[in-house]
């Protein structure tokens, strides 16, 4: 983890709610994908932790639903104002651990971490197959972001406005042999209940500090306490107790 | 050269800064981040007698200027800290630590205040009998004055080192709390714990936190806790702590205006993780802001002339 001030490069929204925000500065604090930075808003008391989406040399990308009065301020701010960021927090997804055909399934806001994922494991040399959940058509994003990268990518919508009618787990394909998770907790424990294979899921929590200090975000796993913020987010299929 | 040494219970701090139990961990996520030997000392996460996951999540919610929050104590239990924690805590931290002590019952409090008082690296028990987050627990010790009495003398009875006994705000009158408490053989009292709180979510229409209730802090609570270490300082002959609210060098210079001893700072380590190195790095500037050579001689300075 490290302290630094970001300049944003650009905020646009993806959709009604959503938004992409880069942001410039060091980047070398982020070392896997999954992981997440806390961001330090005027007038807030707590940080607002957000996960990355992607990372280069120069800049970090995040996406956040506008949900409230930190993710609405967010929404406001212009190319070139500073944020205050605590970059690198959080485990992420090890790569390492995943198949040689690993599935990457996101619900809503859980799509973000799932897009770095998928490169990091494309440069791994492994296949890639995006299930990407979402309410209706007008919420999706990042759909052509995963294609454009030659990931096979399944769009499910809720209410049949586009792709695959249903959740997530209606879109599951035949054959993998890894999965990786991330979004809303009943998403996740329908994932786990359907897919036979061994898998890592990222879980959020409200946070304090967001770096292990205030035990604010503990959670009981099969392989003890963990804190979600630096124990997780991510978590193996194995160690979770629903 | 301004002097911020000051003396807690007959042990020499370089500075008054100390890091509040609950906000800190066992120091080794701060160690990660910085030398934390410019600390004053820090008090540990409160411990007790056996292992606590604590309460159910959300346990935390963002509030206008502070947080609530109801951990409810997690921690690996007094057995556990002094077998895992307090040797990895050697290697980075050289000063006496101070350790937070919780219990549920007086037994509980003798017991871990016993096993910790055997322990070289710990320079002061602070017996925390306020923590409003555990329903059967502290709470009923610290808003009752009979009830603090008998925390102060099992635990003074078990331990030669200094007991600083930590105080519930959630009182109508915290300075008979603080009396008992001398009286019954404290060397010092810490205050102010978190202020019992609550947020409710519009969406779900439901309180934030699962337990409903916390402990409120943060900059917010500044001026209750200077308040109450002002009419403590005046009720009992024992050097205070003074925390709540602090998160700059006038702050802790302001609570030592009101008659603390030391200061400890909580919640803003958790916003800003370098929060206690950067205000003692400030504190000789503003003492030289405000004509201050020696931090010892402004202790309850408020209450002279």
């Amino acid at each position: 983890m490290k302290q630094g001030i970001y300049t944003i490069g650009h905020n646009r929204p993806l959709t009604a709610d959503v938004w992409e925000m880069t942001l410039l500065g060091d980047t070398t604090p982020i070392t896997a994908p999954g992981q997440f930075i806390n961001i330090k808003l005027e007038g807030l008391f707590l940080r607002r932790p957000i996960s990355v989406c992607d990372w280069d040399g120069e800049k970090l990308t995040i996406i956040y639903k506008v949900v409230g009065r930190g993710t609405a301020q967010m929404s406001r701010m212009a190319p070139g104002e500073k944020l205050d960021v605590l970059a690198g927090l959080g485990n992420g997804f090890d790569v390492q651990k995943c198949g040689e055909h690993t599935l990457v399934i996101g619900g809503g806001v859980g799509v973000p971490p799932l897009y770095g994922l998928a490169k990091a494991l494309l440069a791994a040399g492994k296949k890639v197959t995006a299930v990407l959940g979402f309410n209706t058509a007008g919420e999706i994003f990042y759909e052509n972001e995963f294609k454009a990268l030659g990931v096979d990518t399944v769009v499910t919508t809720v209410d049949g406005s586009y792709g695959v009618k249903g959740f997530v787990t209606h879109g599951l394909p035949e054959r993998y042999d890894y999965y990786c998770a991330c979004g809303p907790l009943p998403m996740l424990k329908a994932v786990y209940n359907a897919a036979p294979t061994s898998g890592l899921l990222s879980f959020e929590e409200r946070m304090g500090c967001g770096f292990g200090a205030c035990m604010g975000c503990s959670c009981e796993t099969k392989y003890g306490n963990k804190r979600i913020c630096v124990d997780g987010p991510v978590l193996e299929k194995e160690e979770i107790i629903w | 050269m301004v002097d911020t040494k000051v003396t807690l219970s007959g042990i020499v701090l370089d500075n008054p800064v100390i890091p509040a139990s609950g906000t800190f961990g066992y120091g080794k996520e701060f160690a990660a981040l910085y030398d934390i030997n410019c600390l004053g000392t820090f008090s540990f996460k409160g411990t007790t007698r056996e292992a606590r996951f604590g309460n159910p999540t959300p346990r935390i919610a963002e509030c206008n200027a502070g947080m609530i929050n109801a951990v409810g104590l997690q921690n690996p239990g007094v057995e556990a800290v002094i077998a895992r924690e307090l040797p990895v805590m050697k290697e980075f931290f050289h000063k006496p630590v101070m350790a937070n002590v919780s219990g549920f019952s007086v037994e509980d409090y003798a017991y871990t205040c016993a096993l910790l008082d055997k322990e070289e690296q710990v320079g002061w028990l602070e017996v925390n009998i306020s923590c409003p987050n555990v329903h059967n627990g502290g709470m009923s010790f610290g808003v009752d004055p009979r009830a603090a009495a008998e925390v102060t003398a099992a635990v003074k009875a078990v331990t030669t080192k200094p007991v600083y006994m930590k105080l519930s705000p959630n009182v109508t009158d915290i300075v008979s709390i603080a009396r008992a408490c001398e009286e019954a053989g404290a060397d010092g009292i810490s205050l102010i714990n978190t202020l019992l709180g609550m947020r409710i979510d519009l969406r779900t229409k439901k309180p934030v936190i699962a337990n409903k209730m916390g402990g409120f802090s943060g900059s917010a609570i500044l001026p209750v806790a200077l308040r109450m270490v002002y009419q403590v300082y005046e009720a009992v002959q024992i050097p205070v702590i003074g925390m709540g609210g602090v998160s700059s060098a006038e702050d802790v210079i302001e609570m030592m205006l009101a008659g603390a001893t030391a200061v400890e700072v909580g919640a803003a380590n958790l916003v800003n993780p370098y929060a206690c190195r950067d205000i003692i790095a400030d504190l000789p500037r503003v003492m030289e802001q405000y004509r201050i050579n020696n931090l010892t001689e402004i202790i309850g300075g408020a209450h002279h002339g």
